[in-house]
């Protein structure tokens, strides 16, 4: 009955406003029937022979109080419902964003990042209708019926007999039909990203279909796309709108019969005029509520397929065991070597380990300098210092404290990172900055942007340092937005300093300028970067070159150009290429 | 308003669907409406105990109404949905049509996440417009029309409470709630603007977050933009569920107003109690058409935005148009570019300042200087993305502002620094340089560009959801579209900047092997091979600063001799 585990869950815990809203569904029904029955009265009254209309006024003050009281009732039941429902997706949203932040970097960079925002946010609110809508439908559906058959079998047995044999139904086409409804729904789900991917991919190269002057002939592919769409969009609308008409149709030949038979008995005199419009009144609702529990099904379709996705990554992030530290990090402890004992990691669902048996020690106040070909694992390496990863086997420490055993906050006060392509939040270029560190002065903002090479280009923006960069902002280059993070470094001013490929979209002049700059900042921090241009490692005090996942040699520049392996090759094919 | 009455017009093609849709529509509710009212008949009709044969004509009413109104509002359902969906094909492709002639001056300024919402998900949106604004209304009215008919014929002042009480329903409890809740709507979708760049620069930002230790703020922001989103809807909430109980309440009052204006017309016998019964039933079922006039009207502002920023873009000048009587491109294309001076919107300082250098035919030229010289701008304009703020191109004597743009861009081949793929198989990536190329001429382009490995490979997915192609293989697959082009002019927009010292080599060696013969422009920050070029013009801060052959350069010794030395210095 389209009960989704995790969502009865969710349900479980918000439970009150639900069962609210369900007791203020049963007093609306009870209201109907109290409705159908004063105004069966009030039609009882015009066709008495004495008519005089006296007895009409009551009983339609009455009629007017009933549906007066049902409009309130339901209308309140709807909006319990409703909090519940905000609640529920209050606490989802929440524990959604956090499942996502403590799945880390590594998991949020693996996923497309569309469609991870869209789970995160267009998931929740697909819930909406399922909580909002289908359940407090289901509960009346529950409810409605039987007050109904309660109030007609004394009226009248032979109809309640009717209905009761008619009711089940709807229930039993809609799980028949809702079978192939389910189907069609998936696929269309497929479609409709098809075509959202069609027209990504055309938007994304409009520039090059112009360059060869195709931008006209590739109309017919969104045509295409697009009228797929409809036609598989019309197949799940066309189950739908047949799945309504059959449970329509059995409801209103349940009418048809039973208006009918009343009918028929009527003339006979087997049963009284009253109770006959009272019953006439009442079976329209007792099908329709039956019936709308098919279109609020299909209503909440949609969040159960979005319940799905949301709890994989729920799931995901529960099961994931973190150690998590409480240590504090003072000063003096960072002054300890950072040990890498035997480590090992396998990324899941993986064969073949992206790390295997690295061992070696950073000491402090060191330039350390990773390379290697692609893949051969120096960004795991990186992760693992950064700790968005853990390691699978083997000891990361701190001297002889396992990092894990810090909190991860001072840990990171300790770090400073300049990612390959480093990430500009959408706000202004100061507020990026002074992420690195809140309390920075005017002046320390301008030596980190002079520093970093950049002083030049912010000026050159129109407003400067309060210019809007990210998203939404202006966009910088690959190169600048490196420097701006190199900038955040310079604020920072950590004992540790990560680089990752620190000036790899810089051009050489602007390189040149900035490596002065650079050998500043590393000095007297414990650095650990990861390059292939080899003039920016030459100088490093250790180089360490990995491929496929283990360190394969390691030493000085002047100690591995005097070895056959990977780094002499590698300083070999640059020569030539110059 | 505007947006409203132009995305109206859009459905003219389909204006006789949608009116279809709305009769039949109507049909449905009036089936209704005869269902209850014949009902109510035969209940009535047979308390007076007749023959069972007088109940003949209820019988046979109460089962075709009850059948017609089920088969009726399948087939309205039906078709207004599936001439929602045409007109929506129509209106992706409209907005196709406006797209392309901006690309990619105009779209600059947006990112293509953003264009992609528009053209998705603004475009669903309108939906509702479609299916739910223009039909019903319509529908409303004809049931309104039918319903004072039949109770006009007993009475007019019945007919006229009753008229009052739907148009409540209709108009006056849509007004209301919708003023009530203006600006709900469009708090929202702020809201949901303002969710999802947080959401984005969570996901995407993860790291920063950690290490600056910003986490625990940015998802207390998300959290805050939750509930104020929340808040709203919850709002919105309160006054939809109002919208139904109103009309619920207007329904009743109608319903007691026909009983009251029209009981003592039974005493003086002008109305029998039969009919009054069914007159009471059918106002009842009258009320159906009314209910989703108010979702029609909630949504309205919404839908009314998402139309505002379709227009937004399909109404943006193209930078560049054809003009009326468009040249071909001349034969001979000698290149000269004279006084070139361009600078971006938005910007107050020109990317070219002033720039003039000529390409003889066959000529080999290099663009040369640091980054954000000017070089790549150069090829905007060669390849007329872009108009000049100053000066002009010409190509063999005509000026390229004469010629069809078009043309001019089937004439000049451009392999740049990124090769963008589409989501097809390798065929058609290719095919878009030579639409009508056979297979072996695909071959042999692959094989002159080094990429044989390709060749059993002609219909495997390439681009972002197929085949991984390496940088490298991506610049020959470039080199295989520049070799099926067939242009005479070839521009190199620092095509190998992306590729490692060996590739980067290979590479090169393909190029100057099928470019040989023709005229030849290379854009380089990188210095390498400059002996191949004619003359290498050298650029920095939008200004020619030096022009020459490479010795002469490096004889010079200025701004490109160092530029050389730096470069290759620091190489081992």
């Amino acid at each position: 009955m389209n009960l989704d585990k995790n969502l009865i869950r969710l349900l479980k815990e918000e439970k009150r406003p639900f069962i609210l809203s369900g007791i203020l569904g049963s007093i609306g029904a009870l209201m109907l029937i109290c409705q159908a029955w004063a105004l069966g009265g009030i039609i009882e009254q015009l066709f008495k022979a004495s008519g005089d209309g006296s007895g009409i006024l009551p009983l339609s003050g009455l009629f007017a109080l009933f549906s007066l009281l049902r409009m309130l009732t339901n209308w309140a039941g709807s909006q319990a419902a409703k909090r519940g429902t905000i609640r529920i997706r209050q606490k989802l949203s929440h524990r959604l964003a956090e499942a996502v932040a403590d799945l880390g970097p590594t998991f949020a960079r693996s996923e497309q990042s569309g469609r991870l925002v869209t789970t995160m946010l267009k998931g929740v609110e697909s819930i909406d209708a399922y909580f909002s809508q289908y359940i407090p439908q289901l509960l009346l559906a529950l409810v409605t019926p039987v007050l109904i058959l309660a109030a007609v079998f004394p009226s009248d047995w032979i109809a309640g007999a009717i209905m009761v044999v008619s009711a089940p139904l709807i229930p039993f086409f809609m799980i028949v039909i809702g079978r192939s409804a389910k189907a069609a729904t998936e696929k269309q789900w497929t479609t409709m990203s098809r075509m959202s991917g069609y027209f990504l991919d055309m938007l994304q190269g409009l520039t090059t279909l112009k360059l060869f002057a195709q931008e006209k002939t590739r109309r017919n592919g969104i045509e295409e796309a697009s009228e797929n769409f409809r036609r598989s969009t019309m197949k799940v609308l066309k189950i739908a709108f047949l799945s309504s008409l059959t449970l329509e149709l059995v409801g209103t030949i349940g009418i048809a019969v039973v208006a009918v038979n009343i009918g028929l008995r009527l003339t006979s005199g087997a049963i009284p005029f009253r109770p006959a419009v009272f019953i006439l009144l009442l079976i329209p609702d007792f099908y329709l509520t039956l019936r709308q529990l098919g279109t609020k099904f299909h209503a909440g379709m949609e969040g159960v397929t979005a319940s799905k996705e949301m709890h994989e990554i729920l799931d995901r992030s529960a099961s994931l065991k973190r150690a998590a530290g409480k240590l504090d990090l003072p000063k003096a402890a960072i002054s300890r070597p950072i040990v890498l004992d035997d480590i090992g990691f396998t990324f899941p669902g993986s064969q073949k380990p992206a790390l295997e048996a690295v061992s070696c020690t950073l000491l402090p106040g060191t330039v350390t300098a990773l390379t290697g070909p692609s893949g051969a694992g120096k960004s795991t390496l990186m992760n693992l210092l950064l700790r968005f990863i853990e390691p699978g086997e083997g000891k990361l420490s701190l001297g002889d404290v396992p990092v894990a055993n810090y909190c991860q906050a001072a840990w990171y006060r300790n770090i400073a990172w300049v990612p390959q392509h480093p990430f500009l939040f959408n706000a202004t270029i100061r507020d990026n900055l002074l992420m690195a560190r809140p309390e920075a002065t005017y002046e320390e903002i301008e030596t980190a942007l002079r520093q970093a090479g950049l002083v030049e280009m912010v000026s050159s923006l129109p407003d400067g340092l309060e210019t809007m960069i990210g998203e939404q902002g202006a966009r910088l280059s690959g190169g600048e937005a490196q420097r701006l993070s190199l900038a955040r470094a310079f604020l920072k001013d950590a004992p540790i300093l990560l680089l990752d490929e620190p000036t790899s979209h810089t051009d050489p002049i602007l390189e040149t300028r900035l490596r002065a700059a650079m050998a500043e900042l590393m000095r007297g921090r414990t650095v650990v970067m990861i390059a292939h241009r080899l003039e920016s490692i030459r100088n490093a005090d250790r180089i360490i070159v990995l491929d496929s996942g283990r360190v394969v040699q390691s030493g000085t520049h002047e100690e591995l150009t005097a070895t056959d392996g990977f780094y002499r090759r590698a300083v070999l094919s640059s020569m030539e290429a110059a | 308003m505007k947006t409203f009455l132009r995305l109206t017009g859009l459905t003219r093609p389909f204006a006789w669907w949608m009116l279809l849709a709305a009769l039949i529509g109507f049909a449905a509710i009036g089936s209704s409406i005869g269902l209850l009212m014949t009902s109510a008949w035969l209940i009535s009709r047979a308390s007076l105990l007749p023959p069972a044969s007088a109940l003949k004509f209820g019988i046979v009413g109460v089962r075709v109404f009850g059948g017609a109104r089920g088969l009726l509002r399948y087939a309205e359902r039906l078709i207004s949905h599936n001439t929602t969906f045409r007109i929506l094909t129509r209106l992706r492709l409209w907005f196709y049509d406006a797209l392309e002639p901006l690309a990619p001056a105009r779209l600059a300024s947006f990112r293509s996440a953003d264009l992609l919402k528009r053209i998705t998900d603004d475009i669903q949106s309108l939906e509702n417009i479609y299916s739910r604004v223009l039909a019903p209304p319509i529908t409303a009215m004809l049931v309104t029309a039918l319903v004072w008919a039949i109770v006009g014929t007993w009475s007019l002042n019945a007919a006229v409470g009753v008229l009052f009480c739907q148009l409540m329903a209709g108009i006056l409890v849509p007004f209301i709630t919708v003023k009530a809740a203006q600006g709900t709507a469009k708090g929202i979708m702020q809201q949901q603007a303002e969710q999802q760049l947080l959401a984005v620069d969570m996901v995407q930002g993860l790291g920063e977050l950690h290490v600056f230790g910003m986490l625990e703020n940015h998802l207390q922001r998300m959290h805050e933009a939750e509930e104020k989103k929340l808040a709203l809807e919850k709002k919105s909430a309160f006054f939809e569920g109002l919208h139904e109980s109103l009309s619920g309440l207007a329904m009743n009052a109608a319903v007691i107003w026909v009983l009251w204006s029209m009981l003592p017309m039974i005493k003086t016998g002008m109305v029998s109690s039969i009919t009054l019964t069914a007159i009471i039933f059918g106002v009842i079922a009258s009320f159906e058409a009314f209910l989703p006039l108010t979702g029609a009207m909630q949504h309205m502002e919404a839908d009314i935005r998402a139309g505002d920023r379709l227009f937004e873009i399909i109404d943006a000048e193209p930078e560049v148009k054809a003009p009326q009587h468009p040249e071909p491109l001349p034969v001979h294309h000698d290149i000269v570019v004279k006084a070139l001076c361009f600078t971006y919107p938005g910007s107050t300082i020109p990317a070219i300042d002033g720039v003039s250098f000529s390409v003889p035919q066959g000529g080999r030229t290099a663009i040369v200087g640091p980054s954000g010289a000017g070089k790549s701008t150069i090829t905007s304009l060669l390849v007329r993305f872009w108009n000049p703020s100053a000066g002009s191109i010409s190509i063999g004597g005509r000026d390229m502002a004469s010629l069809d743009p078009e043309g001019v861009r089937r004439g000049i081949a451009v392999v740049s620094q990124r090769t963008y793929l589409f989501g097809q198989t390798v065929r058609e990536n290719l095919l878009l340089a030579a639409p009508g190329a056979d297979d072996k001429t695909l071959k042999a382009a692959l094989s002159a560009a080094g990429l044989e490995s390709l060749h059993d490979r002609l219909d495997d997915w390439a681009g972002q959801y197929g085949m991984n192609l390496s940088g490298g293989e991506r610049q020959r697959l470039a080199i295989a579209r520049m070799i099926l082009q067939d242009a005479p002019v070839i521009v190199l927009d620092e095509a190998t900047a992306n590729l490692d010292a060996v590739n980067e080599q290979a590479v090169l060696d393909t190029i100057d092997r099928v470019s040989a013969g023709k005229t030849l422009i290379a854009i380089t920050h990188r210095l390498q091979r400059m002996e191949r070029f004619n003359q290498i013009i050298v650029l920095n801060k939008g200004v020619v600063v030096e022009e020459g052959g490479h010795e002469d350069l490096l004889r010079l010794n200025g701004f490109y001799a160092g530029m050389w030395r730096l470069q290759h210095e620091t190489m081992l």
